[in-house]
């Protein structure tokens, strides 16, 4: 195995934006046939370095060469022509046109195309890395589900038929069966000698699919470990520089009354809704993708209208019929698409983090700039986001810490009921462990906390007790006790709930 | 911060003149390069007539008026939406504040009744613009395109095409006058420039605007009420149409239907110019301010060299498009 011939290899790469040096002297080898995970923390380089690679920046100092010859990428076509793909973590769709378009947008051509052609053509690329059943060829991009659009954008990759692909977390958008399909693709594309870079936090992924990994920490390399000659403790002092004693810090709190009550809550999303989360009380709701757990949060934080039954935080009927209302209730909400649906990724981790408790921060209509840095900085620091300043733009932080950023916004509204929808989607071991020991400090303070996760052993760790949905409905209750991996999936595929 | 800070260092590596275009004062820092130069085109090409005190007021007081409006447009644009409307709700605004009944009432009380007239037609307009968009569903373009054509339509109606002079002294008086040695409608201009920065830059307004248009979805579920907002944003835009009209009135002392065609493309450009994303999301007053001060510049320039109005606008036009390449550019270059 470690006589494949090297595919790429990047020596001494270096690269700074403005002050902030995301990577110094990092060393990389891909080779063909064999899968390399990168992993590091947030913000250690990985999504730079495949973006060096994609053509997409140019490093300060190093050098890259494929198949032994030293080449410079001027963009991304140079990348391209190279045989070199890189997936991006946020995937861009075009929305007017077909999943067909949008997987051979790069070599449509500027002549007239056959349509129908391309549909057959697009069928049968899906058929043949088996997602034939997951997305349909004629489908618009606007219609897609985020797993889809991660879908048609390693598509893209694929038909191109290059020799070299990276993917950045592709997965954490997936659900289970999408992953499994994702594996089983990756495995034939290491069949025919593709070189594959693999970019996760999911050590779970990366023991599965890797031959060997690629360490990065705060932007320099640390080294490179083929995966039969390491272990999963290994792996997290090299990333993280030290022990993690104890991954998830959960220690039940006592108990207080009851804070969020929903009493046979239905729309067109989910359907008598029945649930309770007490004061100290952190709740998982479990489910597969499509259950209406997100639809669920999004009810309960009044982006959705309630059509039937009440909500009730503290005793009180609340008439919830857009988020200011749930905001105003004590209801705080981390949605599961950062960038769409939470960050204002043109503006500085300051504005983003004061926007919810802007009045508060203000005296009349002004507000105090001061105030917000205060904010800024104490929750820059409480969180560890890792940012240069209060005043970087998030859109240049990297995933995890923009995550931070969202946690950050709603822990300034000191809620009595916060949501958590994928709360640590993205984000790298050390910054979930401290993620899970924030919820805990959070449930200690009296907060009551639902969670929302597509991770078993998450959902498992942090809650006191798990609802799991199947179908928009709730199709079981279990307590910390009772919840085991199995008795969750056989909730989760609860038939009589779905019929 | 922890020992997982990011190593921050100071040596950046870009060239100075790219890092200080780079950054958001760099723009305005571009764009008063491009004034400066202009200025240095007009003294040698025109001399004393050009860089005399009086012509730079000129260049300002004629500035005033459609840089009002770009104030107002700056905010629309900042929140992702577009205003069409401005010019002919100013158009409008001078004519219902000239109409003869309105000038008896003045004339009969005070003149401040032909300003607040002036004011209630815009902030009219703009609140039915604000209505349909943000209620209504319509889309900004069309919505304000329709209101452009019904506005000039009825201020047609209401002045029977004609023009009608403003004959209320009071009202004259007080405009036209002057503020130790300047023009009350420079200072007009000023007061709604500072006051529009502070209104973007630090007010909970300014910020429920930039995260409306930076990211809708994001503003809604941080409990920003998102369409009050936004009629609010467009009423704010009608309002400055009404100051703009009664700047007008004051310089032409004449109310008719066709003030203000096409100040809505006028109004666009200086804003895009001076940096304010057209996608909304990102605002700069000052850039507007400079966008607006380049434009009357160079027509100033033009003017005084006797060149003719259509190669001023050729030179507009290019003006625009370099702008917005360079702008463009250096964004680019500060991500990467
Ligand atoms: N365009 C940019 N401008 C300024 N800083 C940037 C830019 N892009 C990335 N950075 C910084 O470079 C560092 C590395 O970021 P990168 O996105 O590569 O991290 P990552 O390892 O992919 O993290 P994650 O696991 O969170 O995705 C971070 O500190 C980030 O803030
Ligand atoms: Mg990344």
């Amino acid at each position: 195995m470690t006589h494949e011939p090297i595919a790429l290899r990047a020596t001494g790469i270096t690269k700074s934006f403005g002050p902030v040096r995301a990577l110094r002297g990092v060393e990389l080898e891909l080779r063909s046939g064999e899968v390399t995970a990168l992993m590091g923390e947030n913000g250690a380089g990985k999504s730079t370095l495949l973006k060096i690679l994609n053509g997409d920046f140019r490093p300060d100092d190093g050098v890259l060469s494929i198949d032994g010859v030293p080449t410079v990428f001027g963009d991304p076509a140079d990348s391209r022509a190279a045989g070199l793909r890189v997936i991006a973590q946020e995937p861009e769709i075009i929305a007017a046109v077909s999943v067909a378009e949008n997987i051979f947008v790069g070599s449509l051509g500027s002549v007239a195309y056959n349509r129908k052609a391309l549909l057959r053509r697009t069928r049968d690329e899906l058929k043949r890395w088996g997602f034939d059943r997951t997305i349909r060829a004629e489908a618009l991009g606007s219609e897609l589900s985020p797993a889809q659009r991660q879908i048609v954008e390693i598509m893209r990759a694929v038909v191109s038929k290059p020799r070299i692909i990276c993917f950045d977390e592709p997965t954490s958008s997936l659900g289970d069966d999408e992953v499994t399909l994702l594996f089983a693709l990756i495995r034939q594309l290491q069949a025919e000698g593709i070189a594959v870079a693999y970019v996760s936090h999911r050590m779970g992924e990366i023991f599965k699919l890797a031959d060997r990994i690629t360490v990065l920490r705060d932007g320099s390399f640390v080294g490179t470990q083929l995966v039969a000659e390491t272990n999963h403790d290994e792996l997290v002092r090299m990333m993280v520089g030290r022990d993690l004693s104890q991954f998830f810090h959960r220690e039940p709190a006592p108990l207080g009354k009851t804070v969020l009550e929903l009493r046979n809550v239905g729309n067109q999303y989910v359907d008598g809704i029945d649930l309770t989360v007490r004061a100290g009380e952190v709740v998982g709701v479990a489910g597969l993708v499509g259950a209406g757990r997100s639809e669920l949060m999004k009810t309960i934080a009044g982006d959705y209208q309630v059509a039937t039954g009440e909500i009730v935080v503290d005793d009180h009927v609340w008439r919830i019929r857009q988020p200011a209302d749930s905001i105003r209730a004590g209801i705080g909400f981390a949605p599961e698409e950062r960038k769409a649906e939470a960050l204002l990724l043109q503006r500085s981790v300051r504005d983003n983090a004061a926007l919810v408790v802007l009045r508060s921060l203000s005296r009349w209509i002004f507000v105090s700039s001061r105030a917000e840095r205060a904010l800024a900085k104490t929750y820059i620091d409480r969180l560890r986001i890792r940012t240069p300043s209060a005043e970087q733009m998030v859109g240049n932080l990297s995933g995890g810490n923009q995550q931070k950023v969202v946690l950050a916004r709603w822990l300034a509204t000191t809620p009595k009921v916060l949501l958590l929808d994928e709360p640590t989607r993205g984000i790298d071991v050390g910054a979930k462990s401290e993620i899970y020991a924030i919820i805990d400090e959070l449930a200690h303070q009296g907060v009551a906390v639902i969670v929302v996760s597509s991770e078993l052993p998450e959902v498992l760790g942090v809650s006191d007790r798990i609802y799991v949905m199947a179908a928009g409905r709730i199709s079981g209750e279990l307590t910390r006790s009772e919840a085991s991996e199995e008795r969750i999936l056989a909730l989760a595929m609860d038939e009589d709930v779905a019929a | 911060m922890s020992t997982h800070a990011a190593d921050i260092h100071d040596g950046d590596t870009r060239p100075v003149l790219s890092r200080m275009l780079g950054g958001s004062a760099g723009r305005s820092l571009g764009l008063v390069i491009a004034l400066v130069a202009l200025f240095i085109v007009g003294t040698i090409t025109a001399g004393d007539r050009f860089a005399s005190f009086d012509n730079i007021l000129t260049i300002i007081r004629f500035a005033s008026i459609i840089g009002v409006i770009s104030i107002g447009m700056t905010f629309v644009i900042t929140a992702g939406g577009i205003d069409l409307s401005v010019g002919s709700v100013m158009g409008l605004a001078t004519v219902v504040s000239t109409l003869s009944w309105v000038q008896n009432f003045a004339s009969s009380s005070s003149w401040i009744v032909m300003v607040v007239v002036a004011l209630a037609v815009g902030g009219a307009a703009g609140l039915i613009n604000g209505i349909v968009i943000a209620y209504g569903n319509v889309v900004a373009f069309i919505a304000t395109l329709a209101m452009l054509v019904a506005s000039r339509g009825l201020a047609e109606v209401l002045a029977n095409r004609t023009t009608q002079i403003v004959n209320e002294p009071g009202f004259l008086g007080a405009m036209r006058g002057e503020l130790i040695g300047v023009p009350i409608l420079i200072w007009i201009f000023v007061l709604v420039v500072i006051a529009g920065w502070f209104l973007l830059n630090r007010t909970t307004f300014g910020r429920r605007t930039v995260a409306i248009g930076g990211n809708l979805e994001a503003a809604r579920l941080a409990g920003i009420k998102v369409k009050r907002h936004l009629m609010y944003v467009y009423i704010l835009a009608g309002l400055t149409s009404g100051i703009a009209a009664v700047m007008m009135l004051a310089r032409t002392t004449a109310g008719t239907s066709t003030h203000g065609t096409l100040y809505e493309l006028d109004a666009i450009a200086a804003v895009v110019v001076g940096g304010t994303l057209l996608i909304g999301g990102r605002g700069t007053i000052m850039g507007t301010v400079l966008g607006v001060l380049i434009f009357s510049t160079l027509t100033n320039v033009f003017t005084q060299n006797n060149l003719s109005t259509s190669v001023q606008a050729i030179a507009k036009g290019a003006i625009i498009v370099v702008a917005v390449m360079l702008q463009q550019r250096f964004a680019n270059r500060s991500r990467k």
